[in-house]
């Protein structure tokens, strides 16, 4: 019986077992005895009791049984298989899944009188629209059925158990329906414990992403080592040719990370003064009236997906300024129409709501006094602003720089479309230089082969970019943090 | 006496005033709110200069060029050999192209011996009159033998040349359509058989290496699939999450981490959650590449934060004297929240889903790592199917050369920012509608 089939039956027991609870609570009410709670709670209660543990065995059944069925093909594939490279094993391995789950789709009597040759057995596949790969070998047909009746077994046993189990729990919830009973303390205790799970998740998601990128990167770094990585100015990560093993590559951070920065930089310079000043002018100077149109119009900015920004720079940006730096000197373009210039521009217009909004939150957290106090001194707002709120929202501007930063790092599609592939060291801003992401993006698109360095380096730059960004974040919101304590 | 306190009154009177320096102040000033102008207007100016760029180049992608030919489904091309009661592939077979081109070559009238005109004829029309014809004949194969008009899709290169994005000054050598094609344009838009239609194909077809067969299909079922993931993930468990944190958490170490962590992962780069999915739901879990069930699942790990810190901020704008007056008439804590906060938080609640499932919609990078990045001309049929995403589909038509792809990726990004635009006009209704001042 499939999996959700059994899900099914055990959620339909559940909810008879709710309507049978609150009925029987309803019931038992007559009067003489004041309910501890209302009816449908003791309807829920016996719900839970049913459901709660068959699902939950349901679901570690169902994950024990299948890496158990997964070792179960290991083992039994030939000597000769098993001792060869891990890859081998499992592409094997993955072919006998393959043609199991193909099995499945033939009728019993085709199963009864199985061809013992992938020859025969393939035309039959076919005629029920089932293509397999075609070096399945002879060996694994009666594997994949053995699989099958194991699985077959499985399957019925977590069956069994599952809605025995629901009706044990339906029945021990049912028995306990009293007037005094507490249902509803059962039932919110339930309800918390649930809460609490999904409150947990944030941490289960962090813990997945640091270890999913560390165990990658550990065999990465079992391949290249350390040095060639962080130390080596060289990024040529020859593919290998399929099947070939893994080749010699230079994997050097430092052309990455130095276009990461440069292009972080430029945005940077774009986005703080524009952002800065605008969120200035916004909270300082502006009409109400101007500031309701304009405000939404800037966040407009801010909404509009980044790889419509990537695709401006690509297809007007970039060949616009190329084209201007070409009629500048007559000729030939000194600005190539993939630069750091176009994809740092572009970034820092995508920023400039960020910083802006930020700041905007910073500049009206300072004290009403200490403007009026400085107004009232003499002192005209433009100097108000430069030398009291500004100066007192510093920390806090810093933070929200920080905070922009790390978004400008960890910016993936502009950088991708319009900062180029060319892992260059140059400090000439019209030059194509390449980034972390782009190249995380480069080794993980199109066919690839695991446990190559060339994928799992993907992987090392993943950690490096998670790592330099979440130091980047925590210093910010402590002094986001820190800073608006002070005032409070 | 009164003289000299006049004198000494004239005098002071008369001197100049301390120089403070108050027009260069006030020039600094004037500066100042100056540059504060210039920034928002640098800001707008390119908000409105991508916008144009954008939909001045997509928005002819809505119209697309046919030929309204009256095809003759003539036996001796379809069936020369009349075995088709026999053989059903005769009829997936035949050359269905040759209808529409003689149907053409008697349109324009040139001689059919004169081959090396026949030739020119070539790349006139789409090649996927192949497809259309070969359905009309098997929804009704007594087509066979009659005369029927068929709307016939141009060509990409006649497409643009029709729409006049094909400058025909330059040397014939260099440009994709010859001045005998441009004549004959000319010549079937006076009969006005050649016309601009509304491009339905466009929201249809899924991936197609002939620009003119290409579309959004599959990229908004793909998308559709993962919105209704994200939704139905992202909402209960930022929503539950939410609930602990703010009504249920005592502070302690255990909630301060898991608030860092939120916090932190609101800043933590998409990319690094496509990694997450590519390591974990892909290679661990064995979930199939290119799935519109792994990108919902990578788009709600990533959207949960968002949503989580609207819905905290919902809670927390709900006074704690509706809190008191539920436990005041006896209601448990959990009745209180579920039966009172929760009600009242929920416009805040349904603006932060909205603004997080906008941010989903457009987001790009971690579905390139998951494989989505896939040539597919399909309806996804579930969600374990290969799908592309919105996004997606801009991203791989934005890596094609043809120009004709240029402006179907553009008008898909029209497409795409009108369903954010939406999304958001919705999402800031209900904030005006219901929100409430407390």
């Amino acid at each position: 019986m499939s999996f959700l089939l059994v899900f099914a039956i055990v959620l339909a027991i559940g909810l008879a077992a709710f309507v049978v609870g609150r009925q029987r609570a309803r019931a038992q009410d007559d009067g003489t005895v004041k309910p501890h709670s209302r009816a449908h709670y003791h309807g829920w209660w016996a719900f839970l009791t049913g459901v709660v543990p068959a699902v939950l065995f349901l679901a570690a059944w169902d994950i024990g049984a299948s890496a158990y069925l997964n070792s179960h093909i290991h083992s039994s594939l030939p000597a000769d298989v098993a001792d060869g490279t891990v890859a081998h094993e499992d592409l094997s391995a993955g072919l006998v899944k393959s043609l199991a789950s193909g099995l499945r789709k033939l009728d019993s009597q085709t199963l009864a009188t199985l061809p013992s040759t992938f020859t025969e057995l393939q035309p039959m596949l076919a005629a029920k629209g089932v293509a397999l790969a075609p070096d399945t070998q002879d060996y694994m047909i009666p594997i994949a059925t053995e699989t099958n009746s194991v699985s077959d077994r499985l399957g019925m046993i977590s069956a069994v158990v599952s809605i025995g189990l629901a009706l044990i729990g339906v029945g021990f919830g049912l028995k306990g329906i009293s007037p005094r009973a507490r249902a509803r303390n059962n039932v919110e205790k339930v309800m918390l414990w649930s809460l609490l799970g999904a409150s947990t998740l944030a941490i289960l998601t962090t813990i997945g992403i640091v270890l999913s990128m560390l165990f990658q990167t550990i065999a990465f770094f079992e391949k290249v080592p350390l040095t060639n990585f962080f130390f080596g100015a060289v990024w040529d990560p020859r593919f290998a040719a399929a099947g070939a093993g893994a080749s010699e590559g230079q994997f050097g951070l430092i052309p990455l990370l130095a276009g990461t920065l440069y292009i972080a930089f430029v945005a940077l310079l774009v986005a703080v003064p524009i952002g800065l000043m605008s969120a200035v002018y916004m909270s300082e100077y502006a009409a109400p009236k101007v500031r309701a149109v304009v405000k939404p119009a800037l966040e407009l900015l801010a909404g509009i997906p980044t790889i419509v920004y990537g695709i401006f720079a690509l297809v007007t940006l970039g060949p616009f300024l190329r084209d201007i730096s070409a009629a500048l000197t007559g000729g030939t373009p000194f600005i190539q129409a993939q630069s750091i210039l176009t994809a740092g521009l572009v970034m820092g217009v995508m920023l400039i709501p960020v910083v802006s909004s930020l700041s905007d939150d910073i500049i009206t957290a300072v004290p009403r006094a200490m403007r009026d106090g400085s107004l009232g001194l003499g002192a005209t707002r433009s100097e108000t602003i430069k030398r009291v709120i500004l100066p007192a929202a510093l920390p806090g501007i810093v933070g929200a720089i920080l905070l922009t930063a790390s978004r400008a790092i960890g910016e993936t599609m502009i950088v991708v479309l319009a900062a180029g592939v060319a892992a260059n060291l140059t400090l000439n801003p019209f030059e194509a230089m390449t980034t972390i992401t782009v190249k995380i993006v480069n080794q993980l698109t199109g066919d690839l082969e695991f446990n190559t360095p060339q994928t799992l380096v993907a992987f090392a730059l993943g950690i490096t970019l998670f790592a330099l960004t979440l130091v980047m974040n925590i210093v910010a919101l402590y002094i986001v943090r820190k800073y608006r304590e002070q005032y409070e | 006496m009164t003289d000299i306190s006049l004198d000494t009154l004239t005098a002071s009177a008369a001197r100049p005033r301390r120089d403070i320096g108050l027009k260069k102040r006030y020039a600094a000033e004037r500066r100042f709110r100056l540059y504060g102008v210039l920034a928002i207007a640098i800001g707008l100016a390119f908000l409105a200069v991508m916008l144009t760029s954008i939909v001045s180049k997509g928005y002819t992608a809505f119209w697309q060029t046919t030929v309204t030919l009256p095809i003759n489904f003539d036996e001796k091309i379809i069936d020369p050999s009349n075995k088709r009661a026999t053989d059903p592939n005769v009829l997936i077979t035949a050359n269905y192209p040759k209808l529409a081109e003689q149907a053409l070559i008697e349109k324009l009238g040139i001689d059919p011996n004169n081959k090396a005109d026949v030739r020119k004829l070539k790349g006139f029309l789409s090649d996927s009159s192949r497809v259309q014809l070969r359905a009309i004949v098997a929804a009704d194969p007594s087509v066979i033998g009659t005369t029927r008009n068929v709307d016939i899709l141009a060509a990409a290169n006649l497409d643009s040349a029709f729409k006049g994005q094909i400058d025909l000054d330059v040397p014939e050598s260099r440009r994709k359509v010859s001045d005998q094609q441009v004549e004959w344009m000319n010549k079937l838009k006076a009969e006005g058989v050649m016309a601009e239609h509304f491009n339905t194909g466009l929201f249809s077809y899924g991936a197609s290496s002939r620009p003119e067969t290409s579309g959004v299909g599959v990229a908004l079922i793909g998308s559709f699939y993962m919105m209704v993931i994200v939704l139905l993930l992202a909402l209960p468990i930022g929503v539950a999450a939410s609930i602990y944190l703010e009504e249920f958490a005592k502070k302690s170490r255990f909630t301060d981490l898991i608030e860092v962590n939120i916090n932190n992962l609101a800043a933590v780069p998409s990319i690094v959650f496509g990694l997450l999915g590519l390591a974990v739901f892909i290679n661990f879990l064995g979930l199939p590449r290119s799935a519109s069930f792994v990108g919902g699942l990578v788009l709600t790990l990533m959207t949960l934060p968002t949503i989580i810190i609207a819905t905290r901020a919902a809670l927390a704008a709900v006074p704690p004297s509706i809190r008191s007056a539920a436990l005041g008439l006896g209601a448990s804590k959990m009745q209180m929240v579920f039966q009172h906060i929760l009600p009242l938080a929920a416009p805040g609640i349904l603006t932060g889903t909205i603004i997080g499932l906008a941010r989903a919609l457009g987001e790009t990078a971690p579905l390139l790592l998951i494989g989505m990045v896939a040539f597919v001309a399909d309806y996804p049929k579930t969600p374990f199917d290969p799908a592309t995403a919105l996004p997606v589909q801009i991203y791989m038509w934005a890596n094609e050369a043809e120009r004709a792809f240029v402006e179907r990726m553009s008008g898909a990004i029209i497409i795409l920012l009108i369903f954010l635009m939406a999304m958001n006009i919705v999402a800031i209704v209900l904030r005006r509608r219901f929100e409430r001042r407390w």
